[in-house]
């Protein structure tokens, strides 16, 4: 009797899966309109615990990008077949149907809590058409699946913080504009943390730790052998702080402070790459700034963080001063500590 | 459910109106402004209109237009307002990416940060629409009123700016301008055509900022270099308001009481204007001031004209407190300020050289006005009084520039 509901339970198990788990759905994602729900897709085996799929592999950045001190579950899709080209300094060519798909939540796991994890919102990025489409859906009461969002929305919520304490924030999901406001390049929307020199570190799979650009070529996702200069881990104590601050710098400002970028028309360059002191801001004027100057009259004053306009601004809770622009409603006094070490070392 | 919401109001307002020019989308003031107006801006297709009736919006999350060619208006710019006064988010009341687009007879109010900014785009219409803070002057106002930047056939049309800390209405770095019938008054600056080429700046008011009408050029950013810009029939008179941009920013520098300032551009010509009651100064022609690295930068000042204008008086209550201009001209003119005043500040070898003819300032009938400058020559070697006065000595035959013409259609 034991054995035969035990048998029914594992046929049961393996039939759910069979039937309500069917693996990436490609038509859907290369389909005109977007799905109206995450699960749509079929991205993950189990959508509650973001467990995902065969086919999606989850994927880590060196450094990330802050958003009000959400946790962030990656993954990247890419169909059968399909070769991610590198580009230096560029975020891979990927192929038709690629999707990066990345949870923003509050795990509330690093310190013991009483708040439950919240998943807030998943955001996709779809290669088709060669363009890359945006797209956010939104997580529900129940936590059970995540719904399109068009014109952005406000979550009013509760984290722990990282002294454990609980932190109101008024979490804003973008809406299909604001996301390009960061993801624009030219005319164009593009991916920004999956450049080589951001993805150039282990991960732990589970199969065990590999780097990811060897994880990505065992995928048959790129070729062998690409050699990049791997950006630094920001909180990384042991290396330099102008290679911690620079890496921080372009994941947090660099998509727009880059030619092309929205905030090009200041002039004030922060991308990797970057080389030029004036362009990075040293004894650099604002130009449009506004109030946002804060009477500070340069960017960056080596050595002298409080008269620095970047140092204020980052620091800011003011929407008509804070930078980024959007994606933030708090301070990242971590990362806002680091850059005033690096410019008082200036 | 809200994509039921969304989905009803597509259906709703392709049922309520088509025509051939699109859908219209009325929304009217409701408890949840921001969502309605920013979805119909996200769902509209090109050609389709989003009409806000009569009314106050308060809204705490900026406003964004990705969608070519669509029209965004209101009843009239002191009926339909925009509020912002409780902003959350976002660094801008309203922006616009995208081409073609209109906007007109509304109002932005309150901006935490600049109230319409436009990046990128070919083709933008303001219209009717007016930009303000209703605190009156201060530093803690948002920057910019009217901010199409980086752009291409660019019009501002019977509009009115107030109370920005920058400029009122603020064109930069663009290409093909037309800013004309519109009002600015109470910001530091009224009217600033910034890096720019081809703008034509006319039938305007500006009033009581701290200067009136700025044309102005500043290095290390992408687009520079700002020349034919023609400044006419305008009214920039009683710009009286004592500076309040937060320092750092360069209109910080502009003295309280300035007509009209040109700095670093070449090919601009002001002509036909009522200039007057600028406690400072009319018209100053001068060099950026301050020491750069860009190479490809060009600071100062080139074939400027400067005829037809009316002179009211000005220089009589000079604001010495503000930047280096008003105080430097003040101690060399023992107090008598000119209407018109260029540096005379020209690269090195010019000093000795002279100045090639297609370079010089120009100056044609202009009434009683007087003008100064100062001569390099003598300003470097001793016993030599520097300032030139003499007005008929930059006398010239005024070639007058062409119109602007947009490169396509609005």
């Amino acid at each position: 009797m034991i054995r035969f509901k035990k048998t029914i339970f594992i046929f049961l198990i393996l039939f759910s899966f069979d039937s309500v788990f069917a693996g990436v759905n490609d038509t859907i994602i290369l389909n005109g309109e977007v799905a109206r729900k995450l699960s749509d897709y079929g991205f993950f085996e189990d959508l509650v615990s973001q467990h995902p799929s065969k086919e999606v592999l989850p994927y880590e950045l060196i450094t990330p990008l802050f958003s009000d001190y959400a946790d962030k579950l990656r993954f990247i899709y890419m169909p059968s077949n399909g070769l991610a080209e590198y580009r230096p300094n560029e975020v891979f060519d990927f192929p038709e149907g690629t999707v990066l798909i990345k949870t923003f939540a509050y795990l509330n796991e690093h310190i013991e809590s009483n708040l439950d994890k919240q998943l807030l919102e998943t955001r996709l990025l779809i290669k088709k058409d060669d363009k890359w489409k945006n797209v956010s859906y939104v997580w529900n009461k129940a936590q059970d699946d995540a719904f399109l969002n068009i014109a952005g929305k406000t979550i009013s919520t509760q984290f722990v913080n990282n002294e454990g304490n609980i932190q109101n924030v008024r979490y804003r999901v973008p809406n299909i504009n604001q996301c390009k406001e960061c993801h624009q390049s030219g005319k164009t929307i593009r991916p920004i943390g999956p450049k080589a020199r951001n993805l150039d570190k282990d991960v732990a799979y589970e199969d065990g730790v590999m780097n990811q650009l060897k994880k990505w070529h065992k995928q048959g996702w790129i070729k062998e052998g690409i050699k990049v200069q791997a950006m630094t881990d920001w909180t990384n104590t042991l290396a330099s702080m102008n290679s911690r601050a620079r890496s921080y710098l372009d994941i947090n400002c660099g998509h727009c402070h880059i030619k092309g970028g929205s905030a090009d028309t200041t002039g004030l360059y922060l991308d990797f790459t970057e080389n030029r002191k004036i362009h990075l801001g040293v004894f650099k004027k604002p130009i449009a700034a506004g109030r946002a100057s804060n009477n500070l009259t340069y960017s960056i004053v080596p050595g002298d963080p409080d008269s620095s306009i970047l140092f204020y601004r980052m620091q800011s809770l003011d929407p008509g001063i804070m930078m980024p622009e959007s994606g933030r409603a708090l301070e990242h006094k971590e990362g806002t500590e680091l850059i005033r070490k690096w410019i008082k070392n200036l | 459910m809200r994509y039921l919401k969304q989905f009803k109001f597509i259906l709703l307002s392709s049922i309520v109106s088509i025509n051939c020019y699109g859908a219209i989308t009325s929304i009217s003031p409701s408890d949840d402004p921001y969502s309605a107006i920013q979805e119909a801006l996200i769902l509209a297709q090109p050609g389709d209109v989003i009409h806000l009736t009569e009314g106050r919006y308060e809204l705490e999350d900026s406003l964004s237009i990705d969608v070519h060619d669509i029209i965004l208006e209101g009843e009239g710019l002191y009926k339909t307002v925009l509020s912002f006064k409780n902003q959350k988010s976002g660094a801008q009341g309203l922006s616009v990416t995208s081409d073609g687009v209109i906007l007109r007879d509304f109002a932005i109010e309150d901006a935490k940060g600049d109230a319409i900014k436009v990046k990128g785009v070919n083709g933008i219409s303001f219209i009717r629409v007016r930009t303000e803070w209703t605190g009156g002057p201060s530093s803690d106002n948002g920057a910019y009123g009217l901010y199409p930047v980086e752009s291409k056939n660019v019009l501002i049309d019977s509009c009115v700016a107030i109370g920005a800390s920058d400029a009122g209405i603020y064109v930069g770095q663009s290409e093909n301008i037309i800013v004309k019938n519109s009002r600015a008054e109470f910001n530091v600056a009224g009217i600033e055509i910034e890096n720019s080429y081809y703008a034509d700046v006319f039938d305007n008011y500006a009033a009581n900022n701290t200067g009136g009408i700025l044309i102005f050029d500043l290095p290390d950013i992408p687009q520079q270099g700002g020349h034919h810009i023609r400044v006419f029939k305008n009214k920039s008179i009683n710009n009286n308001t004592d500076n309040f941009a937060p320092e750092g920013n360069i209109v910080g520098e502009v003295p309280r009481g300035t007509g009209i300032i040109v700095q670093a551009n070449s090919h601009v010509e002001i002509f036909d204007n009522d200039i007057g009651d600028n406690e400072t100064i009319n018209i100053a022609v001068v060099t950026y001031g301050y020491e750069t690295e860009d190479k490809n930068y060009y600071p100062h000042p080139r074939a400027i004209q400067i005829h037809g204008n009316r002179f009211g008086k000005s220089g009589y209550n000079p604001d010495l407190e503000t930047g280096e201009l008003a105080k430097f001209l003040f101690e060399i003119t023992d107090g008598d300020m000119p209407d018109i005043f260029w540096d005379g500040i020209v690269p090195i070898h010019q000093i000795i050289l002279g100045q090639p003819d297609e370079d010089k300032i120009v100056l044609g009938d202009n009434g009683e006005a007087t003008f100064l400058t100062i001569n390099g020559l003598k300003y470097i070697l001793p016993f030599f009084d520097p300032i030139e006065k003499s007005y008929d000595k930059f006398r010239g035959n005024i070639e007058p520039l062409s119109p602007v013409k947009f490169s396509d259609p609005l």
